[in-house]
């Protein structure tokens, strides 16, 4: 169901300059920060103040989006991202880089209990309150007291010829008569991406799902250090192979504010081109997948003859079936002509008819929705609490997508609609899917009628001094951040993305309540998390 | 159900021929100097394995399903377990949190089988290498018979490789 109205929660948060007073009323001073460019405001605290800050944030709904460290020796600077009405607010602190400790956030927000786990096996700095003292991304690739994002650690590290199996990951189980665990995983069954879920179960009910991912972590962050610009933007387009513009995107946006270019107008329009059709292809290909994980194998014949004709006019226009490397620093490399501009629009327009008999079909389809409706229910309370990302959340209810919300270059000047629906269960997900491809589809036309002139890229400056950014994108799977610091050379030091998967897993395990197991795979597909672009 | 079936009749066969490729698509070890066609006979099992990859190739190879490529024809299909198959078809640069899977579902495949090692990443380390995170090649972890390079490679290319591989279109 479209709606035009609702604007969600965060009508209610406090704009971002109310949030830091509200901070500050509550006994915390705030030092502002200008260092940092981009679309946020960024305020230094005292490392004791972490946690109360935190709680005074969701006192008043705020959104907690990402944390990540940086080692700025002898000290790690912590950054926590905040979204308030408005936009975003970072916090930061120093702590020094041999066993520096804070409080933890995650008392307040469910959603910083991974990555403060994350940012502690790699960097070694302890979060002393933090209710789950579990290792996370660290399995038995490196030691204990190892910290791979610690400038002292070579890139290299110091691995073993095989690295073990991790065998010794503490599940939390559940006792009682009958309980049995189902471990999945890494490798899974079909053609996906490895990681491993323990399941609790009684005959077919799951009782719990516990998630312990980190399988293909491949050092991204670590990989990024010394590259240069291209070589960096290159490197974020496969985070995750499915989000490639979104990631480059959002890297490219990080150096673009670093060093304080805009970009020509034809260049920003292309880009968010670039994102639509991307956001189309994985919505069309999900929509298949979830129906087939059902039984429903006529759903996964049309949409990835749907998804097939799409990509191939994806290669033919824009040079790559999956759009990667067509985003750069500075623009992109690909220009649009009036004949292609014609394909485009002819393609829109025949995929929007198709669509037009094919989903009513599927959302009126009786065996199918049988096992869509109820299936993995995500409340909006919990969707809210876990501060879940992009169509998962909107399809619980929580209307938030940063393309209408703290709009950014072109979506600045358009009216943008954000379907959302209250149901949170497995058919909601895949109708929000199915309304977000005919909103993208009208996105793209209204674009390809009004692309303006002019360039499609710009020559990027040679850096000349330290400098940081960051960029915010709406990626089909939801908000993707990333945070560039490049050294006086030009050379990254400092590279983080943070994928909406971060947010979005731990809704997986969330909605597990009354699910049977032959339904996981369905739940899963309707999820539809990262593993890449959450292991980095 | 009705309209799924006009559906289905508008829509028609889709399957294409594969042309023959430009250039060679597959890099092939020595140990494909044998027959494969005569060892494996008229049908070929697949077990795909994520070793690291960024979820580009499994993208490109879930397209080997769909109707304009569809794999099925060829008597190629993939399989849910490594005792099933006769190929193993890997992507990634090798994260050293696979490796022990990797070499424990390469063990667990009987012989005879084959290994493809897919995509830059599978041939190289791709844009990853080898790291504290990554091994690297795929044939830094098990024997590997062949290699189809890409970023990710397209299906056609994944086709023209597998059947290369085989000697049969």
């Amino acid at each position: 169901m479209i709606s035009h109205a609702h604007l969600g929660w965060q009508c209610l948060s406090p704009d971002i300059d109310s949030l830091v007073l509200l901070i500050n009323d509550a006994g915390i001073p705030t030092k502002a920060q200008n260092t940092l460019q981009g679309p946020a405001k960024v305020v230094a605290i005292d490392p004791g103040f972490w946690g109360k800050a935190a709680a005074v944030a969701a006192a008043n709904r705020v959104r907690w989006c990402a944390v990540w460290g940086e080692h700025r020796p002898p000290e790690i600077r912590i950054s926590a991202a905040l979204a308030g009405r408005d936009g975003h607010l970072l916090l930061q602190t120093l702590v020094s880089d041999r066993q520096g400790e804070l409080p933890s956030q995650t008392p307040f927000f469910p959603a910083a209990n991974r990555p403060e786990r994350y940012l502690q096996d790699m960097f070694g700095v302890r979060f002393f309150d933090h209710p789950d003292q579990r290792r996370w991304i660290r399995h038995q690739a490196w030691q204990e007291g190892q910290y791979p994002l610690l400038k002292t650690f070579p890139p290299a590290g110091t691995p073993q010829d095989m690295t073990p199996p991790d065998c010794r990951y503490q599940f939390i189980p559940v006792e009682g008569d009958g309980v049995y665990e189902i471990p999945v995983g890494p490798v899974h069954a079909g053609i996906i991406e490895p990681g491993h879920f323990r399941f609790q179960a009684m005959g077919e009910d799951i009782l719990s799902l516990e998630e312990h991912l980190g399988y293909v972590h491949k050092g991204i962050e670590k990989c990024a250090e010394g590259r240069d610009v291209r070589g960096l933007v290159r490197l974020a387009g496969r985070v995750s192979g499915d989000s490639t513009v979104a990631h480059t995107w959002a890297a490219c946006q990080a150096c673009e504010a670093a060093v304080g270019i805009t970009l020509p107008r034809r260049a920003v329009v292309i880009r968010a081109i670039l994102a639509e059709r991307e956001r189309v292809a994985n919505h069309l290909g999900d929509i298949g997948a979830c129906c087939n994980d059902v039984g429903f194998p006529f759903a996964q014949a049309q949409c990835s003859r749907l998804r097939e004709l799409w990509q191939r006019q994806n290669s033919a226009v824009f040079g790559h079936r999956l759009l990667m490397d067509v985003v750069i620093p500075g623009g992109v490399n690909r220009d649009l002509n009036v004949r292609q501009i014609d394909l485009l629009n002819k393609a829109i327009e025949q995929l929007r008819l198709e669509l037009q008999d094919f989903l009513p079909l599927l959302y009126e389809y009786p065996s199918l929705q049988d096992r869509l409706r109820g299936t993995g229910v995500l409340s909006l309370k919990r969707a809210r609490s876990l501060g879940v990302l992009g169509f998962l959340a909107r399809a619980s209810g929580e209307c938030w997508d940063l393309r209408r919300d703290a709009p950014y270059a072109p979506y600045d000047d358009m009216v943008i609609t954000v379907p959302h629906t209250l149901d949170g269960d497995a058919s909601g997900r895949l109708r929000i899917r199915g309304d977000e491809i005919l909103v993208s589809l009208d996105l793209l036309e209204e674009m390809l009628k009004k692309l303006p002139p002019g360039e499609v890229a710009l020559e990027f400056p040679t850096v000349q001094r330290d400098c940081s950014g960051i960029g915010f994108v709406e990626g089909w799977r939801g908000e993707i951040l990333a945070f560039v610091h490049l050294d006086a050379t030009g050379s990254v030091s400092r590279y983080f993305p943070r994928d909406p998967s971060w947010l979005n897993w731990p809704a997986l395990e969330a909605m597990m309540e009354g699910v049977i197991v032959p339904d996981f795979p369905l739940c899963n597909k309707s999820v539809n998390g990262s593993y890449s672009g959450h292991d980095l | 159900m009705f309209d799924v079936l006009v559906k289905i009749f508008k829509t028609g066969c889709l399957t294409e021929k594969i042309p023959p490729p430009d250039k060679p698509v597959i890099e092939l070890g020595l140990a494909c100097q044998k027959e494969i066609t005569r060892i494996f006979g008229k049908s070929m099992a697949i077990r795909m394995v994520d070793a690291g990859s960024c979820n580009g190739c499994e993208l490109e190879i879930h397209a080997l399903n769909n109707g304009f490529y569809d794999i099925e024809r060829f008597g190629i299909h993939f399989v849910a377990s490594p005792r099933h198959a006769d190929l193993l078809l890997v992507t990634g640069p090798v994260a050293r949190h696979m490796q022990a899977a990797l070499k424990g579902t390469y063990d667990a495949t009987p012989d005879p089988k084959l290994v493809i090692a897919m995509g830059d990443c599978g041939a190289d380390g791709g844009e990853f290498g080898v790291s504290y995170a990554s091994c690297g090649a795929v044939a830094s972890v098990i024997p590997v018979d062949a290699i189809i390079r890409g970023c990710p490679p397209s299906p056609l290319q994944l086709l023209q490789g597998i059947t290369e591989l085989l000697r049969r279109r």
